[in-house]
């Protein structure tokens, strides 16, 4: 069964405020001259800010469910412009699961690519 | 320079407890632009514990933060994490590939609470760019 897929908006100011909450200061997701001098496109988002959209698109979809596993490969990489911001989709498909488990295969994406390898959650119900 | 192959098994000191504040919780989900009221942390949260640790890891190994990409993370959970935990984490280095001049570094993080109890494991996936790597 296909779920509603959620459409988010990444910013710079969000990715500054990510830093500080999550503890992760990578000057590649803050400081657009460290990250060109990596050979990165631009400021990128962390990976962990994707996937926590990807989690929160999950926690919207199943309220009543608590997270069994969650997990992604990071395979491109989302540019957040200095202006503006970066559109993230959270789509998502449910399988039928076995113990009671309920697995939700996502599929996240940016400007119409994926941005995460395989992203997947296997819930059961709190 | 490349990452010594003989820290592929090794396990770092935990790290010192982190603990789980309502306003770390608001924070953290303020951040990603959602809001948390109470009950379960967002399913992320526990990457700043085992984010914690692989910084140490890379301050022990001298490798620079900027020059890391994150490749993969997974995380199994025993139970979700609560406002009022004390979360720390124990790094292990899983293993290790040079790919193209990168280290492809795999790290596991067990995740306990203040009775020791595991409460998440998460797997981490780790691209240390070489310096010629530069555009």
């Amino acid at each position: 069964m296909s779920l509603e897929p959620r459409t988010f908006t990444i910013t710079r100011a969000d990715l500054v405020a990510y830093a500080a909450a999550s503890g992760d200061h990578n000057p590649i997701h803050t400081d657009e001259a460290v990250a060109t001098s990596v050979g990165l496109p631009g400021v990128i988002a962390h990976g962990m800010y994707t996937l926590a959209l990807a989690a929160r698109a999950v926690a919207d979809w199943f309220p009543e469910h608590e997270v069994v596993t969650l997990g992604c490969k990071f395979t491109s990489p989302v540019v957040v412009p200095a202006e503006g911001g970066a559109e993230v989709v959270v789509a998502g498909e449910e399988k039928g699961g076995e113990d009671g488990l309920t697995t939700v295969a996502l599929t996240v994406t940016h400007e119409g690519q994926k941005v995460l390898g395989m992203p997947k959650a296997v819930l059961r119900r709190a | 320079m490349p990452v010594d192959p003989s820290i592929v098994g090794r396990s770092f000191p935990p790290t010192r407890p982190y603990p789980v504040t309502a306003e770390a919780l608001r924070a953290f989900a303020a951040a990603t632009g959602g809001a948390w009221t109470g009950g379960p942390a967002p399913a992320t949260f526990p990457i700043v514990t085992a984010f914690e640790a692989m910084n140490a890891f890379l301050e022990a190994e001298q490798v620079a933060l900027h020059r890391i990409v994150h490749g993969e993370q997974r995380f199994a959970y025993e139970r979700p994490v609560v406002e009022g935990d004390e979360l720390t984490a124990t790094l292990t280095v899983t293993s290790l590939r040079q790919i193209g001049g990168n280290d492809i570094i795999g790290t596991t993080s067990e995740v306990t609470d203040a009775t020791g109890a595991l409460v998440c494991t998460t797997g981490a996936t780790l691209v240390h760019r070489a310096d010629g790597s530069e555009a």
